[in-house]
C-alpha cells in the first residue's frame, strides 16, 4: 500500500497518544538572489516525552533548518514557511504571535547548538548567561539567580561550579562550554530540547560524556530530546528512533534498533555501511559515491537517484513516497523491499 | 594592568625623542631663512642677520641644534623661544587647552549622532530610513569642512542667530558648533562603522542563542549585541582624537579660536622650529595616549583581552 506522506505521522501508531511535539509537512524555503532554495520539503515528525528522535543527515538535508524552524530562530526574511504546521501539545507554533513565541522559546522548547564557544556569548561571565534565564523568566534576583547557574553547573557536572561561575566563555575547554550549554537549555525544565550536532566539534572522549550527559538528564526530566546530527554512530545509544533527511526530505523513519538491523533505504544503508567497523580494519572504507544535492537545482525524481546502486527508470521521474513499511516504520524510496532484503 | 600601563608609558619616551628629531629635521630643512622671514618686506642689515642667527643657533649643525633644543626641554622644562622672545611653552598652554575643548565637542558629537544613526541604521536594515541615512552619511563626508564650516557658521549663526558666530566667549556652548563641523567627516564614517559592526555581531551565534533563550529582541540587540558591536568603535574614536585635534587647524579659522592649529600653521610659515616641533610632539603624545586608553577600554570591554 503506497501512502503519500503527508497523511501518515509514523510514530503515533507506536505511543497511541498526542506526541509532545509534531512537525507535519513542513515547507521551508530560502529566497536568495541565486533564486528559491527549498531547505525542507514536506517534513512530518514526532516527538513524545521521554522520547529521543535522531534526526540523521548530511550538511544540507535540511535537518537543522527543520530544528531551527520548530525554534522560530529562522531570519526571516531571506526564510520563508509556505507550508506546514509545528504543533507544540496540539498548538501550531506557527501561527502565534511573536511574543507568544517568545514565550515558548527557552522556558518550554529549548536548544543548543554546534559551536559552544561561539554560541555563547564573550562578553559575559558562563554565571550571567545561565542566571539571566531566572531573571529574565521567573523575576529572580541577580544573588538568587546565581545560586541556580551554579547549581545547573554542577548539574552537568562543571568541576569546582562555585569557583567557575564568574569565568569567561574562553576560559573553559570544549566539552565544558558544552556542559555549558546544555546548563542554558536546561534551566527552566523544558519540554524538548533539540540538540544540533551537540557533539561535532568535541573529542571523541567528551562527545561520550556529552552523550551520556544528555541521556541522563533526559530520564531525570522527561523530557523530548531531538538529536541532530550526521554520525550514525553517536545516536545508537541513546535515540529511540531515527529519521533520516536526505536533500531536504526524510527518507527513513524508523525506531533506532531496526534501521540498524535491516536499513529500508539505500541513502540509510549508504551510511551505516560507511562506519568504520573493527572487524574490517585495512579494508577500503565505504563511501557513498557522488555529492549531496544542489538544493537550487534538484534531481528530478527522487533526490538520492544519482549516487544510488539502486536505481531503475522511475526513480529519475517519479518522486517517491514515504510507503509505510509498518506502524512505526516508513521509508521513502520505490524499492525499499530490495533494500531491505538485501541487506 | 599597572605594570603594563607603565610599561607602554616608557615605550613611549624613544617615540617622543624619534618624532622631535624628525620634526626638527624636516623644519631644519625647509627652504627660506627664517630670519628673512621675520624681517618682512625691509631686508635687516647683514650685521643683524648675523647676531641674530648666533643667538638662535641657526648656523650650527642639524644636530647640535637637536641637542640645544632637547636638552632645554628635558632639563628645564623650556620649548625654547619664539623669535619675538614669547616663551613657546606659554603658547602651548595658551592653545592646547582650547583644541582640546574642542576636540573633545567634536569627539562627544560624533559619538552620540554617529553611533545613534549607526545603531538606527542598523536595526531597520534595508528599510527607508537605513537607505536615508546612508545617503546622508555619503553627503557628509564629501563636503569639505571648508564648506560645511562656512555654511551653518552663515546659516545658524549669522542668520539664524542660533549659535555665536565666532570666538570662545560663551564657554561650552561657543564650541558646539565648530565641534559639529569639525566632527562632520568622521560622524558619517562613524555611521556606517556602527552600522556595519551591529549587523555583523547580530548575525553572530551567540545571538542566536540568545534569541533561542527567549530573550526579546530589546533584550537581545540591547544586551547581547550592543557591547559586542561597540568594542571596534573604540579603536576609532580613540585614534580619531589625535586626528581631530591635528585636524582643527580650518575650523579654527573659520570660527576664529585661538588653538593648536593656528599656532601650528604660524611656526611653518615663520619657520620657527621651536613652535613646531613643540605642537606636534604634543600631539604625538596626545595620539599615544589616546591609543593607551583605548587600548585600556579593550579589556574593560572584552574580557578575551588582558594584560598583565
Amino acid at each position: 500500500m503506497a501512502k503519500t506522506k503527508n497523511d501518515l505521522l509514523p510514530s503515533e501508531g507506536g505511543f497511541g497518544n498526542e506526541p509532545l511535539l509534531a512537525v507535519d509537512n513542513l515547507h521551508v524555503e530560502f529566497h536568495t538572489r541565486a533564486g528559491v532554495v527549498k531547505a525542507v520539503n514536506g517534513v512530518s515528525y514526532s516527538l513524545s516525552a521521554g522520547e529521543t528522535l535522531a534526526v540523521l543527515g548530511e550538511s544540507g538535508s535540511g535537518k537543522s533548518v527543520t530544528a531551527q524552524a520548530i525554534m522560530g530562530i529562522l531570519d526571516m526574511p531571506p526564510a520563508v514557511i509556505p507550508k506546514g504546521e509545528v504543533r507544540f501539545r496540539g498548538t501550531d507554533l506557527l501561527r502565534l504571535s511573536e511574543d507568544a513565541r517568545t514565550q515558548v522559546r527557552g522556558q518550554r522548547i529549548a536548544m543548543i547548538f554546534q559551536d559552544a564557544l561561539s554560541s555563547l556569548n564573550p562578553v559575559f561571565t558562563v554565571g550571567w548567561q545561565i542566571s539571566e534565564m531566572f531573571r529574565v523568566h521567573r523575576g529572580m534576583s541577580k544573588r538568587d539567580a546565581m545560586k541556580k547557574a551554579v547549581e545547573l553547573m554542577e548539574r552537568v557536572r562543571i568541576p569546582a561550579a562555585k569557583q567557575r561561575v564568574n569565568d569567561y566563555p574562553h576560559q573553559f575547554s570544549g566539552g565544558m562550554r558544552q556542559r555549558i550549554m546544555i546548563a542554558m537549555a536546561i534551566a527552566l525544565d523544558p519540554e524538548v530540547l533539540i540538540a544540533d550536532e551537540p557533539t561535532t566539534a568535541l573529542d571523541v572522549t567528551v562527545q561520550a560524556q556529552i552523550m551520556e550527559l544528555l541521556a541522563d538528564l533526559q530520564r531525570e526530566s522527561n523530557m523530548g530530546l531531538i538529536l541532530i546530527t550526521h554520525d550514525l554512530g553517536v545516536v545508537a545509544d541513546v535515540a529511540d528512533k531515527i529519521a533520516v533527511m536526505y536533500g531536504g526530505r526524510i527518507v527513513e523513519n524508523a525506531p533506532v534498533h531496526d534501521i540498524y538491523k535491516a536499513p529500508a533505504h539505500p541513502y540509510t544503508k549508504g551510511l551505516l555501511e560507511s562506519i568504520p567497523r573493527v572487524d574490517l580494519k585495512g579494508q577500503e572504507l565505504y563511501a557513498i559515491k557522488g555529492l549531496p544535492p544542489n538544493l537550487l537545482d534538484m534531481p528530478s525524481g527522487c533526490a538520492f537517484n544519482p549516487r544510488c546502486p539502486y536505481r531503475q527508470d522511475n526513480c529519475v521521474t517519479d518522486v517517491p513516497p514515504l510507503h509505510e513499511i509498518s506502524g512505526v516504520r516508513s521509508s521513502a524510496c520505490h524499492y525499499w523491499r530490495e533494500v531491505l532484503d538485501g541487506s | 594592568m599597572g605594570r603594563y600601563v607603565i610599561r607602554r608609558l616608557l615605550q613611549a619616551i624613544p617615540v617622543l625623542l624619534g618624532a622631535t628629531l624628525l620634526i626638527f629635521a624636516i623644519v631644519f630643512a625647509l627652504p627660506g631663512d627664517p630670519i628673512r622671514a621675520l624681517a618682512g618686506e625691509k631686508p635687516p642689515s647683514p650685521q643683524v642677520v648675523e647676531v641674530l642667527r648666533e643667538q638662535y643657533h641657526l648656523n650650527d649643525p642639524l644636530l647640535l641644534q637637536y641637542w640645544y633644543y632637547i636638552s632645554g626641554v628635558l632639563f628645564r622644562g623650556d620649548f625654547g623661544t619664539t623669535f619675538q622672545n614669547v616663551p613657546v611653552g606659554d603658547l602651548m598652554k595658551a592653545t592646547f587647552p582650547t583644541t582640546l575643548q574642542l576636540a573633545l565637542t567634536a569627539l562627544m558629537i560624533q559619538a552620540v549622532i554617529g553611533v545613534g544613526l549607526g545603531l538606527w541604521a542598523a536595526l531597520r536594515r534595508g528599510k527607508a530610513e537605513d537607505t536615508m541615512i546612508l545617503a546622508s552619511t555619503l553627503i557628509l563626508i564629501s563636503v569639505p569642512t571648508l564648506v560645511s564650516g562656512f555654511v551653518l557658521q552663515l546659516l545658524l549663526g549669522v542668520k539664524l542667530g542660533l549659535f555665536p558666530i565666532a570666538g570662545t566667549s560663551e564657554g561650552w556652548y561657543s564650541f558646539l558648533l565648530p565641534g559639529f563641523v569639525l566632527a562632520g567627516g568622521s560622524i558619517a564614517y562613524l555611521t556606517r562603522l556602527t552600522r556595519t559592526s551591529l549587523v555583523e555581531t547580530l548575525r553572530s551565534d551567540y545571538i542566536r542563542t540568545a534569541v533561542a533563550k527567549g530573550m526579546n529582541r530589546r533584550r537581545v540587540v540591547g544586551r547581547h549585541g550592543l557591547r559586542n558591536a561597540l568594542i571596534p568603535l573604540v579603536t576609532f574614536l580613540g585614534a580619531d582624537l589625535g586626528n581631530l585635534m591635528g585636524g582643527a587647524v580650518i575650523t579654527e579659522r573659520i570660527f576664529n579660536i585661538n588653538g593648536v592649529g593656528s599656532l601650528l600653521i604660524r611656526g611653518v610659515y615663520e619657520r620657527q622650529q621651536p613652535i613646531v616641533v613643540g605642537v606636534v610632539t604634543a600631539l604625538v603624545l596626545v595620539y599615544i595616549l589616546a591609543n593607551l586608553v583605548v587600548d585600556l577600554m579593550y579589556a574593560v570591554l572584552d574580557p578575551r583581552i588582558r594584560y598583565e
